[in-house]
């Protein structure tokens, strides 16, 4: 077995026990630092894919703004969820069913792929043309509506969310 | 080298963990957490078969930068709209958000 697989097999292993961790443990906090641990590993498993620009992405965006973002809003919801009880509700033995059958189901469509067991990449050796893709984001012929269109629902999410957020005093008295 | 179905199997898993995290959290914001594992799931989907096997186009990278995109915008809202409803109600749990039920 190549050193390969087995850095790809510890990866997984550490990122599934910690969105299993994520799911399960108790402690919104924790959830929220096991959560940042599970998106390290998925930006390792997008670097081992020879990609090299999406891994800093995850680490900067979802590490560094998402993950904070969500141990801000736990905190500040804290004082009415204390961590006693059960945190998950009385239906968990369904979800657990269907998220078990999910999973079995998927792994037996995909196992009458012919293409699955594909070794051969066809990524180049030294990663992605980032140039390429900068200029396929920004041509007209290529993908340029997408970009605006992103750009406005990053601009709609902003305002809507500083909208939802903000106190409105005059309205509650 | 690694084969492809290393990629799917452990994507499927993540995505699977995620949806039970989503269906069986009590707190709206560990619902928002199961959401972003799944987002991740699908994601590492879209890189693993883009880099096996259509690397010469560019649909995939601009596909999973949209959906970087959209994770974060549906956090900011997601997460604006649970305090907004803290601080009028003061609850998180998703079950007792039924203001709209009519």
């Amino acid at each position: 077995m190549a050193v390969i697989q087995i850095v790809f097999i510890l990866v997984a292993v550490v990122t599934i026990i910690s969105a299993g961790m994520v799911v399960s443990v108790r402690s919104m906090v924790h959830a929220a630092l096991w959560l940042v641990l599970a998106l390290l590993g998925v930006a390792a498993l997008f670097a081992l894919l020879q990609v090299r620009f999406f891994p800093v992405v995850q680490v900067l965006v979802y590490i560094g703004a998402i993950a904070t973002l969500i141990i801000v809003a736990v905190m500040l919801t804290r004082q009415v969820m204390q961590d006693v009880g059960s945190q998950l509700n009385s239906n968990w033995w369904l979800a657990a069913f269907v998220s078990v059958t999910l999973f079995i189901g998927m792994v037996w469509a995909l196992s009458n792929w012919p293409g699955m067991m594909t070794t051969t990449r066809a990524v180049p050796p030294g990663g992605e043309d980032i140039v390429a893709f900068g200029k396929a984001l920004t041509d007209p012929a290529g993908f340029v509506i997408p970009f605006e269109v992103a750009s406005v629902l990053l601009l709609g999410a902003l305002i809507g969310a500083i909208f939802l957020a903000t106190e409105r005093k005059e309205k509650q008295g | 080298m690694i084969p492809l179905s290393w990629y799917l199997i452990f994507s499927t898993a993540l995505f699977c963990v995620g949806l039970f995290g989503v269906l069986a959290r009590k707190n709206a914001i560990g619902i928002l957490m199961g959401v972003e594992l799944m987002l991740n799931a699908v994601n590492l989907n879209l890189l693993a078969f883009w880099s096996y096997l259509y690397a010469a186009q560019m649909n995939g990278l601009v596909f999973v930068a949209i959906v970087f995109i959209t994770a974060s915008a549906e956090v900011a809202v997601g997460l604006a709209l649970i305090i907004s409803v803290y601080r009028c109600r003061r609850i998180v749990v998703a079950d007792e958000m039924t203001e709209l039920r009519g």
